[in-house]
């Protein structure tokens, strides 16, 4: 009885204390628009990073007041961040990771007055909701573009006699063997292949986002085994670090990893989110109708490449500005079945599983006019190229 | 005491019983002394006010109905964990795998929910969830029960490293049962068609583990203080030579009493598959299997203390996600005041329990001592006759 009277009078002590403080000023949005932002991680994830500067500056441009939500696991926890956000009178909600999607969709069922943007999802188009939407960029493309960096790169090393042309083998450090990831190396290893027609390449998987002991080892692993130039689908900073340590060079994902690897970064594609950010919460000032599926490109200025690091090969920047061009006009594109083939034949027709349902069952036809239409306005934005194209080895597919 | 040893600068004395108004000044003192502490560090890391920092963490954890709800049913569940291992906590039998043991009954009420959605009526499923969720976690138990019994290996160990067993085993099933393939997640099981979903009380999703946390808190209560198991677990918890020598089949009890510490783990991982999270991850548990070790022991095994100490860890920890989010500062900070608080509580405790004496005071101190000794030996050989009645003591 004792330890009850004592433990409650602390109690009320604490919370006759917190009540004590006075409210905190709002800092008041000329918007009608109050947005919030769920993420997986903090600012720590260079993937998440890349969303929350994308959101603060479009939130500063168009004076909208925003609210973050971060360390959101990919559970319950992701509904009843947005249940919060819309009690905290949020009108514009987004999260950006993969797993969040189903709780996105509990939560754009509970709140249909409500918009619900999310990235990476690949159900908007089939779950029915007038207010829940997917986002994601061609990113593939950006990848592509790395690539070519990559590759010239490459040569400069078979010129300089370093390695032979046989040895251009490249690494790629991947999350989970999912058409996102799948999407990602193979764009980036037929960047490569179209300035450095030898190369090959290694990829292993760590089966998590973020898990920078395992992207690490990923990648020292791949450097035992000959790799030469070393790529990632992971967003820690493991593997970067790897590589300065063993002076590989690298190509980093969504962010530049150039100050903690001065000597070894070459470049980093990324997407970023700020022009769908724009135009998502301009739809929801304005009360038009956000796209259910929306693709940022090229020339929406969604796919973005950083800034050169110090060690690229000479003519890189005109390399690049040149395969944009041709990419941008439609007269390249990344998945042309000419460039590439699976288990020794040219692809002249696919099936993909656009509509994601558990058996995965192909549902479209996505090879169009000779190329794979990868994130095609008729599909969805997320990925779904997911083939093992010829050339690319995989380490291990446990994940 | 020999006179010409050299005194040290202080002494640390086993108290006697402290009045109530002096424990709970002392928890007052501890308390203070943290708010002001967590004010400075706060003013000087990020110059807010801790005023405010203080209110947001309120706000946070009661500020809208909602919030009360969540603060509700978290501290619903984290109080179901920590009643379940009170029982063998009480029989000194350290069960510090109630992380494994939740997360082996979750895995069985998925596996029910995945494997058998289409196939067998909901009702049947949800039969079946209970029944093999508490079976589980009682499993999970019984491995490191047994072998303490028949081996007397160290339970501590045997728990913690079943702990990660289970995770593994988790891990392992959600490969196996990942939606889409490749992206390592499974995602809300049985979206569409709610086959294994709980019934929410009066269409409130939070009500269901609020109401079985009360009902067990209350059965514990009683099962601990006035049935013949609880009296046999306090017995074993005081000595074991004790237990043997009123025969007591000491195996057995341990045994017994370890199961269903596991079986009520595994309701625990049933409600949060089949009525908090409707899915499967290996984070599910969230560490609470070892807070509710502290939340048992700060309620020093008293289920409607643990009430009170349950609340007390979710406050703080929807408080201090609060932080995170109205001062825009990262989770560590909010975490670090946590920590804080949380230090000073049970550092208290420290100080209810024994006084430190400085060396002017040493004679006094000597006298202190050697009643303190003569006590506590005396109230060991009352412990060894019936361990019972430290209980009614604690009543008084």
């Amino acid at each position: 009885m004792k330890k009850l009277v004592s433990i409650l009078m602390v109690l009320v002590l604490v919370l006759s204390m917190a009540a004590c403080g006075k409210k905190d000023d709002n800092k008041a949005g000329s918007s009608k628009v109050k947005a919030g932002f769920i993420c997986l991680h903090d600012e720590n994830s260079t993937y998440d990073k890349n969303f929350i500067d994308a959101a603060k500056q479009a939130c500063e441009e168009m004076g909208i007041e925003a609210v973050f939500k971060t360390n959101v696991p990919e559970g319950q926890e992701c509904l009843e961040a947005a249940e919060e956000l819309v009690d905290d009178g949020c009108n514009f909600i987004f999260a950006d990771s993969f797993g969040h999607e189903d709780y996105m969709i509990e939560a754009a069922k509970e709140f249909p007055e409500v918009q619900f943007c999310h990235a990476t999802g690949t159900q908007a188009h089939t779950a029915g909701l007038d207010n829940f939407h997917n986002a994601f960029a061609s990113i593939y493309e950006g990848r592509y573009l790395a690539g070519i960096v990559a590759g010239l790169k490459l040569n400069e090393m078979i010129e300089n006699g370093e390695i032979t042309a046989d040895q251009a083998k490249v690494g790629y450090v991947g999350a989970f063997t999912y058409a996102e990831v799948v999407s990602g190396y193979t764009s980036f290893f037929l960047g490569i292949r179209s300035v450095c027609p030898s190369a090959t390449m290694e990829v292993t998987f760590t089966g998590s986002w973020y898990d920078e002991t395992a992207e690490k080892e990923g990648a020292n692993k791949l450097i035992e085994n000959g790799c030469v130039l070393i790529s990632q689908h992971a967003d820690s900073m493991g593997a970067p670090t790897a590589c300065e340590t063993a002076g590989v060079p690298n190509v980093s994902y969504n962010g530049s990893t150039d100050s903690a690897c001065p000597n070894t970064f070459l470049v980093s594609s990324r997407i970023d989110w700020a022009p769908y950010f724009k135009y998502a919460m301009g739809c929801v000032e304005s009360g038009s109708p956000i796209d259910t599926d929306w693709t940022g490109t090229l020339q929406s200025g969604s796919v973005v490449l950083s800034y050169y690091g110090n060690s690229v090969a000479e003519g890189t920047e005109e390399a690049v500005e040149a395969a944009k061009a041709d990419l941008e006009s439609g007269k390249i594109h990344v998945f042309d079945t000419a460039t590439f083939t699976v288990d020794g034949k040219k692809l002249d027709s696919y099936q993909a599983d656009v509509d994601s349902d558990a058996a995965y069952t192909p549902d479209h036809e996505v090879i169009v006019d000779g190329y794979f239409d990868e994130s095609g306005k008729d599909f969805r934005s997320a990925p779904y190229f997911d083939l093992n194209i010829d050339g690319i080895t995989l380490l291990d597919t446990a994940f | 005491m020999e006179n010409k040893r050299r005194e040290p600068l202080f002494h640390i004395v086993k108290r006697d019983t402290l009045p109530a108004w002096q424990s709970v000044g002392i928890r007052i003192i501890a308390i203070l002394i943290a708010l002001v502490v967590c004010a400075i560090l706060t003013t000087a890391l990020t110059g807010d006010n801790p005023f405010d920092v203080y209110y947001t963490m309120f706000q946070g954890a009661f500020g809208t109905e909602r919030k009360t709800w969540f603060t509700l049913r978290d501290l619903s569940i984290l109080l179901l964990i920590s009643l379940a291992l009170t029982p063998a906590f009480k029989m000194c039998f350290w069960n510090i795998g109630g992380e494994g043991q939740v997360l082996a009954g979750a895995l069985a009420a998925a596996a029910c929910m995945i494997c058998l959605e289409d196939k067998i009526p909901d009702p049947v499923i949800v039969l079946l969830m209970i029944v093999t969720s508490i079976f589980a976690g009682a499993f999970w138990a019984f491995i490191p029960a047994i072998c303490k019994a028949v081996w007397n290996t160290n339970e501590t160990l045997s728990t913690l490293m079943m702990n990660y067993i289970a995770t593994q085993l988790v891990a392992f099933f959600i490969i196996k049962w990942e939606v889409p393939k490749g992206s390592g997640k499974i995602g809300m099981i049985c979206q569409d068609s709610h086959v294994g979903w709980l019934v929410d009380p009066m269409g409130n999703k939070f009500l269901l583990s609020i109401i079985v946390a009360a009902v067990i808190t209350v059965i514990m209560y009683i099962y601990l203080k006035y049935t013949k198991h609880g009296y046999e677990i306090a017995v074993l918890g005081g000595s074991v030579q004790t237990a043997r020598y009123a025969g007591i089949k000491v195996g057995k009890v341990i045994v017994r009493t370890v199961c269903l510490s596991g079986a009520l783990c595994g309701v625990v991982g049933l409600l949060l598959v089949g009525s908090v999270n409707h899915t499967l991850t290996t984070t599910i548990v969230g560490g609470q299997g070892f807070t509710a070790v502290m939340v048992s022991w700060l309620a020093q095994f008293n289920p409607f203390v643990m009430v009170l100490t349950s609340l007390l860890i979710i406050f703080l920890d929807r408080g201090a996600s609060a932080i995170a989010t109205s001062f825009g500062v990262n989770e560590s900070f909010s975490d670090m005041i946590t920590g804080i608080i949380l230090f000073f509580i049970i550092g208290c405790e420290f100080f209810i329990r024994y006084k430190v004496i400085f060396k002017k005071n040493s004679a006094e101190a000597t006298v202190n001592t050697a009643k303190a000794e003569a006590k506590e030996n005396s109230t060991e050989k009352i412990k060894d006759k019936a361990t019972a009645n430290e209980e009614k003591e604690d009543e008084e």
